[in-house]
């Protein structure tokens, strides 16, 4: 135990603990979009696909602790190292110039607090109903599964859906840093494959963030509607 | 040429509770300045000068001005070691800046480097990393035969990248974190790569990191400043390395108690 306390409390200790669970978060974004794009296919689809999710309890337990568990490390550790990093320069320069680092690298606190505040609201919203009435909507059709039907109401009210599309513009700007950044925190840095992953980043944080925009914006404009 | 400067002078040492003490931008005007100066040598006409009026001259750290010491850092116009990349200050020439330039001079800021005076600072800091394990400690007598220990190019350049560190502190000075992880991963990078350093991989891996944390750098968050600032050039590959390094050395630890059949010795 003392040995996972000194791992963790060192400096590329705190680092490698935020890349660890910064990949399982990351992972579970990209597993989170695939699933939320059957809003696309049929609503029997999507109340399956939530049916399934539900089928094991414990198993989906499992996942919501170890999805909670690293959301919580990652965010006591990412607070621990940033307050580190303001300790180690007492005196700010009076004239400064970024020669490289990039404005997603130097908001990552910023952008990582606003997700979580997202995941906090986005939780009371969809899995527990008790804001903006969803669980009501929710209730109707699929024994209680009608995931369609809570999606669409909640995105026909344009200002839950352009904050979500806020939300994710700032996941987009966690990403486009975090991913890459985790790569290189791993010890994978490659001549040829670096330059290549430092691009990729930015694209699949805009795959990412883009897919779920593509939901509230459907349902703004009309193009996926609830089931007659 | 006629230049405006702007220079960090502060007359006591900085203390834990109070870092900049008296310190503060102070402006001087510096005419015939010569092209062909080094931005040291410009520094030290204007303490000729300051020494004439009957005032205090500025303080900097300089040795060899020939650009591979590493003693000469000061931060000019926001970047460590000035506009041109991979060169020392020393190195650095008047003729980098336009005639009427302002110019910014402040000395390394961070927690670990303490201002001793004006922009001077004291970076013994990194001479404890050191003294933590970058070297080899094994007594390898007289030189052997060059061909001996055979090292393939690939790894003896990886190394080199490493080994052209200078210690000069700029990767600490250019992090927004003020973390010294690109001196401590070329440290580990350059003996890493080499059947010498191989041998004592784990405990240096452990032990610099240990001395790092200990001295108050930040940690890094791969935003890259230091590679951008750093006068040779080291790639942030090494960082990747002290990752790596570090993770496996911390895996094959063994607890402090593990009972051996020979004994301690
Ligand atoms: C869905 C949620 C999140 C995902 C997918 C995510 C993903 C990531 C990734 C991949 C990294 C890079 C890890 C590395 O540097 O090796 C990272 C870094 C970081 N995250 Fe998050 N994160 C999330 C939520 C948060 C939250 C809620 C916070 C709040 C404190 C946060 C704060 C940080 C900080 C401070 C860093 C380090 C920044 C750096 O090293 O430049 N993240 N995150
Ligand atoms: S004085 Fe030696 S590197 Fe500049």
């Amino acid at each position: 135990m003392t040995w996972l306390c000194d791992f963790w409390r060192s400096s590329v200790g705190g680092k490698l603990t935020m890349a660890v669970t910064g990949v399982l978060l990351f992972l579970f974004v990209v597993g989170h979009l695939l699933g939320n794009l059957q809003l696309f296919s049929e609503p029997e689809h999507l109340a399956d696909y939530a049916k399934l999710l539900h089928r094991e309890p414990a198993l989906l337990w499992a996942v919501r602790c170890v999805l909670g568990g690293a959301l919580l490390l990652h965010v006591v550790t990412g607070i621990r190292l940033a307050r580190q990093n303001r300790a180690a320069r007492p005196v700010k320069y009076q004239k400064e110039e970024i020669l490289v680092a990039s404005f997603a690298s130097r908001s990552m606190l910023l952008t990582g607090l606003t997700t979580l505040g997202f995941v906090v609201y986005h939780l009371l919203h969809f899995t527990a109903g008790v804001v903006h009435g969803a669980g009501a909507a929710k209730a109707g059709k699929f024994d209680g599964f009608d995931v369609h039907t809570m999606v669409v109401r909640s995105f026909e009210n344009p200002s839950i859906a352009l904050a979500y599309v806020g939300f994710m513009v700032v996941l987009f700007f966690h990403l486009a840093h975090g991913i890459q950044s985790f790569v290189q925190t791993l010890g994978l840095n490659h001549a040829r494959y670096t330059p290549v992953i430092r691009r990729l980043s930015v694209v699949v944080a805009g795959l990412l963030a883009g897919g779920n925009i593509l939901l509230p914006l459907s349902v703004l404009s009309g193009i996926v509607k609830v089931a007659p | 040429m006629k230049v405006t400067l702007h220079i960090w002078r502060q007359s006591k040492p900085s203390t834990k509770d109070d870092f900049a003490q008296d310190g503060k931008m102070v402006r001087y005007e510096l005419d015939h300045v010569s092209n062909d100066m080094s931005f040291l040598e410009m520094l030290d006409v204007l303490n000729e000068q300051l020494i004439k009026k009957g005032e205090e001259p500025v303080t900097f750290d300089h040795d060899c001005r020939e650009g591979i010491c590493g003693t000469c850092g000061v931060v000019v116009n926001g970047e460590p070691h000035g506009p041109e990349s991979g060169t020392t200050t020393c190195q650095l020439h008047m003729r980098s800046f336009k005639d009427g330039a302002e110019i910014w001079v402040e000395p390394w800021r961070a927690a670990a480097f303490p201002v001793i005076k004006d922009l001077m600072v004291d970076r013994t800091a990194l001479d404890r990393i050191v003294q933590a394990g970058a070297f080899v400690s094994v007594n390898t007598g007289a030189p052997q035969d060059a061909n001996a220990l055979p090292v393939p190019k690939a790894d003896a350049d990886k190394a080199f990248d490493a080994a052209a560190c200078i210690g000069c502190g700029a990767c600490v000075a250019a992090c927004k974190n003020a973390s010294s992880m690109l001196f401590v991963g070329a440290k580990v990078s350059h003996f890493v790569h080499l059947p010498q350093g191989r041998v004592e991989r784990e405990t240096r891996a452990r032990n610099l990191v240990a001395a790092m944390d200990k001295e108050g750098f930040g940690n890094c968050t791969n935003q890259y400043e230091c590679e951008a600032a750093c006068p040779k050039d080291i790639p942030v590959r090494v960082i990747a390395d002290l990752n790596r390094e570090y993770l496996r050395a911390k895996v094959r630890e063994e607890p402090a108690n593990t009972k051996r059949i020979g004994g301690d010795g």
